[in-house]
Order: C-alpha cells, then sequence, then structure tokens
C-alpha cells in the first residue's frame, strides 16, 4: 500500500495522530468534547429489541471483512477470500469471517434433502437423514481449519502487504458434530476397508482420499460452528472435519462417504495439493500442518497509530501435530528473540494467541513470530524452507513471516538476510 | 561418723563450696571450644536450611511465571459412550449407491462402459470446454492450462498439465465426469467423456488422432509423470533439522532487508473493494422478484460473463446493455463466425432472440462458440431476461 493513498486506514491513522497531537499541545484546557459534550447515543433512545433479530457487528466495524485477490484465479466462484487476522483477537473466528474456498460455488442445500450415504467396503451400506446423524451422540471440540495453499503466494518473495492476504486462508472455530467412528462402526468397515472417500454435494463433487486410522482417531462429521448451524459457504448442513490436516480434505456438504482398499489419487490429490520440488518430482498426501505463527498486531494492514511507548505485539500461532507450549518474538529481526506470553485454552490441533509486551523507543522494527509445538517442532525460516523444498510446492508454507515497522509504525510485508 | 565431721562441718562446706564456685568459674563463664562449635555448626546449618529456602521460593516464583506464561491446561470433557448398535439411518438401495457412487480409480474401478474416439472428443471438447480452457487445451485467461509443458516441473515456471503432471488417467475421466463443463457437472455421456479424455490424451501427444479410448483399453494407458509422486516424507527428511532449542540472544551480526512487498504491489486496495460492495447493494435494493430470480439464474453464465458496470469480457463477452446491443458487436472480443455473420446482418438482441438464443443457443445459432445447452423452463427464461435487462441500466 502507497503511503499517499487516502486509504481508510490512512484517515483513521490521520485522525488518531491528530487527535494526539491535539492533547499534547493542550488545546484541550476545556475538557475533552468526548466528555464535556453529549453525544447523540447518551440522549436519543436506541432501536428496539426487534429490531435486529440476528445481530450484526456495529457499522463502525463494516471494514471487518473477507476479502479476496481478484488476480488469484480465474473466477470468483472457483476461488478463495481471506480472513482478516489483523481484525481479530483472542483464539476463535466468527462464522462471517472464517475464510471461504469452495470450487463450484456456495452449494445452498436444502436440509430436508440432505442425505449421507456410506458405501463400499462396509457390512451395510447406510443412508442417513439430518435427524439420523443429530441421535449419535455428540462432541464438541475446537479445531483450526488451513488451507494448504495459506501463505502460497508468498514462497518466491515478500509479495502481498497484509497478514490477511498472507495468512487469512485460516480460521479456528468450535465444532459440534458426531464422531465419525461411529457412523462408520454402524455400517461396519469390513477388514480390507484402509480408506475413505468423503464427497461433496456441490457441483464440484469435491473428493479426497483418507487413511481409516485418521477416519476412526479424530475425524468428526460436523453440523454446528460456534454454536449455530454451519453456514452455507462453510458446507451447510453438514461437512467433515480432520484435525490438523489441510483444510481442502474437510469436505463441506458432505453427502457420501465410501470405504475402500486403496487410495482415489482424484484431481485435488494429484493435480492440486501435491508439492513440486525443484528436482520435478512431487510430494504427495503430505496431509499434516506444520506448526506456524503470525504477527497480526502489528501488520501492514493495522499499523502502530500511537507511536512511542508501551507497545502491544499481538498474534496466532497452531500445529497439525499438537498444542503450542510456547511462542517466540524478536523486534530486531532475529538477533535475539524473546518468549512471548499465550493467553487463552491451549487446545490439541488449535489456535493460539500470544502477546508481547515492550517499550517501543520509535525505532526501526524487524518483526518475527516462531512457533514450538509440542513435539518439540520449531517452525523454520523462509530460507531453511526453500532449501529443503525450492520455491514451486506452492503448498505448506509455514515459514517465520517478517514485518518491516519504520519509524512511523508503517508496516510492510519483507523478507531478511 | 557424724560425731567425726561434727566439728569439722564448717570447713568441709567452705572447701566444698570453694571447689563448686571453681567449677562454677571454670564451666560457666570460662571458653568451652567444643560447645562454641556445635553452637556454631547448628547456627550455619539453620542459615544454610534458610538459604535453600529462599532459593526454593525463587524457583517457585520463577515456576509461577512460568506457568502464568504457559498454555492452561484443557479438560475436554467427560469421555465419548463406547459405540453400540444405535440402529439409525436406513439400508441404502443398489440404485441409490448406483447414483452416488460415480468414482473412478487408476485400477479401473469404478470404470463405466462406454469408448469415444479423439475425433468426437475434439468436437465435444470444442463445444463444452474450449471457452475456457481452448480449442487445444492451451487455457483462456486463468483457467486451467490441460496440455504441453513437457520438461517444465524442474523449471522456474512449470507447466502442470494432464501430460506433463497428473499421475492416473483415471482421474481425467473421473473429475471431467464429476465436475465438467464447469456450471453444468454430469451433464455429459459416459461416452462423450472417453470421447474427451481421448483427445485430452491426443493434444497431450499421448497418443495418434485415430485413437479411440474404451472401458477395454484405459488400463493400457499410462501418464508419463506417475513415477515422480512419492508419499510424504517430512518425519525422516525435515522434522529433525526443525527441532530443537534455538539461539535466543546475539543469533546475528547484522540484519539486511532483502525482498519487500511494496516493489511487487499487487495487494488488493480497499477502496476498490468497497466502491463494488456499494454497488452491489444499490442493485440488491432495486430488484424486483424476478429480477432476483434471474440474478440466481444468471449464476450458470457467471463463469464465462460479466454483467454490471465494471464488467470485463471473459471466456464469454460482457453482458451490460445486451438488450438492444447488435449482435458480435463488441470490438474487444474475439467472437464465432456464427456471430461475426450475424453482426454483419445487424441483428439486434431483443427479448425474443434472446429467449430463443437461450433456450437452445447451438439451435437458434448453429456454431456458436458458447457451451451451454440452454434454459428448458420458460420462468428461467423470463427471469434472466429481466436480469440481463436491470442489470444493463
Amino acid at each position: 500500500m502507497a503511503e499517499n493513498n487516502t486509504t481508510r486506514r490512512s484517515f483513521l491513522k490521520a485522525g488518531l495522530t491528530g487527535a494526539a497531537a491535539t492533547i499534547a499541545t493542550g488545546a484541550y484546557a476545556e475538557g475533552d468534547p468526548a466528555i464535556t459534550e453529549i453525544q447523540p447515543w447518551m440522549q436519543e433512545l436506541g432501536e428496539g429489541v426487534d429490531a435486529r433479530p440476528y445481530g450484526t457487528p456495529s457499522p463502525f466495524e463494516k471494514h471487518v471483512k473477507r476479502r479476496n485477490v481478484e488476480w488469484l484465479t480465474a473466477d470468483p466462484v472457483s476461488s478463495v477470500n481471506f480472513t482478516p487476522l489483523h481484525e481479530l483477537d483472542g483464539i476463535i473466528t466468527p462464522n462471517g469471517l472464517c475464510f471461504e474456498r469452495h470450487h463450484a460455488g456456495i452449494a445452498e442445500v436444502d436440509p430436508a434433502v440432505h442425505r449421507l450415504m456410506i458405501n463400499g467396503l462396509v457390512e451395510k451400506e447406510l443412508v442417513f437423514t439430518m435427524q439420523d446423524l443429530m441421535r449419535f451422540p455428540r462432541e464438541n471440540r475446537v479445531y483450526f481449519l488451513e488451507c494448504a495453499a495459506n501463505t502460497g503466494m508468498e514462497w518466491r518473495g515478500a509479495q502481498l502487504n497484509g497478514c490477511q492476504f498472507t495468512h487469512g486462508m485460516i480460521h479456528n472455530v468450535m465444532y459440534t458434530g458426531v464422531p465419525l467412528r461411529y457412523i462408520l462402526e454402524a455400517a461396519g468397515v469390513k477388514p480390507n476397508g484402509k480408506w475413505i472417500l468423503p464427497e461433496g454435494a456441490d457441483a464440484s463433487g469435491m473428493t479426497r482420499s483418507i487413511p481409516i486410522e485418521k477416519a476412526l482417531d479424530d475425524c468428526m462429521v460436523a453440523f454446528k460452528m460456534n454454536g449455530e448451524a454451519l453456514r452455507p459457504e462453510q458446507g451447510y448442513p453438514v461437512r467433515l472435519v480432520v484435525p490438523g490436516w489441510e483444510g481442502n480434505m474437510w469436505v463441506k456438504w458432505l453427502r457420501r462417504i465410501e470405504v475402500g482398499d486403496q487410495p482415489w489419487h482424484h484431481r485435488e490429490e494429484t493435480s492440486k495439493y501435491t508439492d513440486l520440488f525443484k528436482d520435478g518430482r512431487a510430494r504427495r498426501f503430505t496431509w499434516e500442518m506444520d506448526a506456524k505463527s503470525v504477527i497480526t498486531n502489528p501488520s501492514p494492514q493495522a499499523p502502530i497509530t500511537h507511536g512511542k511507548g508501551h507497545t502491544v505485539i499481538t498474534g496466532v500461532a497452531w500445529s497439525g501435530r499438537g498444542t503450542i507450549p510456547r511462542v517466540d518474538v524478536t523486534i530486531d529481526g532475529g538477533k535475539n528473540w524473546q518468549k512471548a506470553r499465550i493467553s487463552g485454552p491451549s487446545f490439541d490441533k488449535s489456535m493460539h494467541r500470544f502477546y508481547f509486551e515492550f517499550d517501543w523507543d520509535g525505532r526501526e522494527l524487524l518483526l518475527q513470530s516462531r512457533a514450538h509445538d509440542s513435539t518439540g517442532y520449531v517452525q523454520p525460516t523462509k530460507n531453511e524452507l526453500r532449501k529443503v523444498r525450492g520455491e514451486n510446492s506452492i503448498y505448506h508454507n509455514n515459514s517465520i513471516q517478517t514485518w518491516y515497522v519504520n519509524e512511523k509504525g508503517v508496516a510492510e510485508n519483507v523478507e531478511i538476510s | 561418723m557424724s560425731r567425726f565431721l561434727d566439728g569439722r562441718m564448717p570447713y568441709v562446706v567452705c572447701a566444698l563450696g570453694f571447689l563448686l564456685a571453681a567449677w562454677l568459674y571454670y564451666w560457666g563463664t570460662g571458653y568451652n571450644e567444643d560447645k562454641f562449635v556445635e553452637i556454631a555448626e547448628q547456627r550455619e546449618e539453620t542459615q544454610r536450611q534458610l538459604d535453600q529456602r529462599d532459593i526454593k521460593i525463587r524457583d517457585l516464583n520463577l515456576q509461577i511465571r512460568e506457568a502464568l506464561n504457559a498454555p492452561v491446561p484443557v479438560k475436554l470433557g467427560d469421555p465419548l459412550p463406547e459405540t453400540r448398535d444405535y440402529a439409525l439411518g436406513r439400508a441404502a438401495l443398489q440404485v441409490e449407491v448406483a447414483a452416488w457412487d460415480i468414482d473412478v480409480r487408476p485400477d479401473g474401478k469404478g470404470l463405466p462402459k462406454g469408448r469415444g474416439d479423439v475425433f468426437t472428443g475434439e468436437e465435444v471438447f470444442s463445444e463444452n470446454c474450449a471457452t475456457c480452457h481452448g480449442d487445444f487445451g492451451e487455457a483462456v485467461d486463468r483457467w486451467p492450462v490441460l496440455a504441453g509443458g513437457h520438461d517444465t516441473l524442474a523449471e522456474e515456471d512449470p507447466v502442470k498439465t494432464i501430460g506433463s503432471y497428473w499421475p492416473y488417467l483415471s482421474t481425467v475421466y473421473d473429475y471431467v465426469y464429476r465436475a465438467m463443463p464447469f456450471g453444468n457437472a454430469q451433464s455429459l455421456s459416459h461416452d462423450d467423456v472417453y470421447a474427451i479424455t481421448a483427445y485430452l490424451l491426443y493434444v497431450n501427444d499421448l497418443v495418434e488422432d485415430d485413437f479411440e479410448l474404451s472401458h477395454e483399453n484405459f488400463g493400457s494407458i499410462s501418464l508419463p509423470n506417475e513415477k515422480n509422486f512419492y508419499p510424504d516424507d517430512r518425519a525422516t527428511t525435515e522434522y529433525a533439522a526443525f527441532t530443537g532449542e534455538p539461539c535466543m540472544s546475539d543469533c546475528k551480526q547484522s540484519v539486511e532487508i532483502t525482498a519487500r512487498a511494496r516493489v511487487i504491489d499487487v495487494t488488493p486496495e480497499e477502496e476498490g473493494a468497497e466502491k463494488q460492495e456499494v454497488a452491489a447493494l444499490d442493485t440488491d435494493q432495486a430488484v424486483s422478484s424476478l429480477v432476483a430470480s434471474g440474478e440466481r439464474v444468471f449464476r450458470k453464465c457467471r463463469s464465462c460473463h460479466e454483467i454490471g458496470a465494471s464488467a470485463r469480457n471473459k471466456s464469454g463477452p460482457q453482458l451490460t446493455g445486451i438488450l438492444g446491443r447488435k449482435f458480435g458487436s463488441l470490438d474487444n472480443f474475439n467472437y464465432s463466425s456464427a456471430f461475426k455473420q450475424a453482426a454483419s446482418e445487424e441483428r439486434i438482441w431483443d427479448e425474443a432472440s434472446m429467449a430463443a438464443f437461450l433456450a437452445k443457443p447451438k439451435g437458434y445459432l448453429p456454431g456458436t462458440k458458447m457451451g451451454f445447452a440452454g434454459l428448458k423452463k420458460q420462468e428461467d427464461l423470463d427471469a434472466i431476461i429481466a436480469y440481463l435487462k436491470s442489470a444493463g441500466e
């Protein structure tokens, strides 16, 4: 973002800087008008309880939204948008801000005519209605869902200016659903049933092969997110939850699960979601999401607007292989690191929120965060990862992100030595 | 005995008193080294215990701080019940399984009976696929390239196509039947899908132009890149290198910025996004229910066509103000010869011609490149024409 652009951000920034300057020069001798003058909402009556039967955010928050990158794909119907991570705090992503990725648009499925079929290598091929599914024992679990292509545009260099675009293909939600194990056991998986093929009801008929061990371990068939029905763009009325594994496998609008004795090698596990290496060979079945973190504030879309003094850095960290016991933060480009403070529950395969507070002297900053997961894995640098993988693998870029912050507090996506 | 002591008693008492005083002087007020050492040792021991307690308290304070910094242990709830027969769901009928189980595997499982040759494939492809993928799979705009790219996978800009990258032909069959044409999935016959698959082999130089693909010879075709895929090996190639206590202080001498996003400048601006949203809202407020349902019907069209103030040509021409416009009249769109002919005849789009065209595009204008089968319902035709009119204003 060029500095002279009159974006909402720079207006906001100019306004805040102006206010700060006024306070400093003592122009509030008569008192702060925010206090001494009566604001409309202090005097007039607001809307009644019948005005907003389904509540929406304050109009002052209307800039907080999912956004897409037009040039990224041929068409918005088979495309992706991004979660505004820089506007969020805590660990839960609000339903309306969870990034979307679909391959044939948002299917608007009528739950009354939605069915889930189990077929293939089972004792009994079964059909369930939504009502049937909701009669199995349910559980509640918080999991992150990250697209394997998250940060995929950054392999060759610093490209997009904002953590929404570099890291926003992730959300963290509490799911209510049925352990997939119950449903598979109801059908009776035959001894040679080693793989499942979940399939979506949308016009892309999304399919992925998943080994039976994972299916029987922690996979869920979920119908609620953060307490309410799944949003259409997240697979209403029912989706598969595959904790810690790449988002493409979490088949939405789930209509069928086939059990087989070998993988299907369908389009999304051959042509896509395979990791091309510099030698021209490709890794496949790279399901697990490695430990990763990013500083969300400050970041290019969320500059420091208060000037020097006490400053709060915050961000998120996650791992598909467990919890995040530790996050390190550097403000000098990796010369020195300090442990950040993690706040909020530490769930398995869920986002963790970290904070790092310091007294900013107003000098340039090079900010990075580095996640450690419960297996002892430490998030690698971009160069370490490129050394192993090359620059063409698109998927699974979990490297350390750098933000450069100048003396004015403006942040930029950079790479450093 | 008592008599003997009687007279001398005072002397005896005096002597005993003297001895006692001497004893008291020696033991009570005098210097006893053993005692001193013993007490001093006790004192030292107590001090050591106090020091250890201080260390312990300091250590516990550190642990408290660590605990405050550490993630909170979480109780996830009671264990789930054991599986039992819940008697939920019902048996799937054969006809139901057959309707949904369309998947095809590399070993041929799931492949239906049928056949199609390269020649037929070219026709079917040109009608249904070429608007996005180009006549020879070279692709239009940013739609997927399907052919070429041989020996580019190790280059700086690899071109991943069916011929250069895909490991199995069964994936092509499965995907085309399941999800193509985009926006009209599962509308092709099995023979058509065999023919398209044969054509895709042909444009990738993998078969000759007289080739016919069928369920009988499908298994004999393998794709050249199959051997270059290998299973996830991160556990052995990466995890050891990316584990362990990293450097925390004085880790490097100097730091330089080596790349900046600002130089590339491809981040979307916030202003543009907001303008678009306002335009969408204005339209929403103006629409009647017919126009609204027309907008839903238009979903079938929008993978190839844009409409509205900022509409651009995609693989199909932009449709803003289409009603009242001359056939094939946009300068910057490459029309089929059928449309060029209609343009030379000065034909004008009106409601009647639009309805006839959209009901059966290839029947109304033979030779059009538009790969769309047509709208069967009159109500859809009425709705989309109302939408085309409203969105063109």
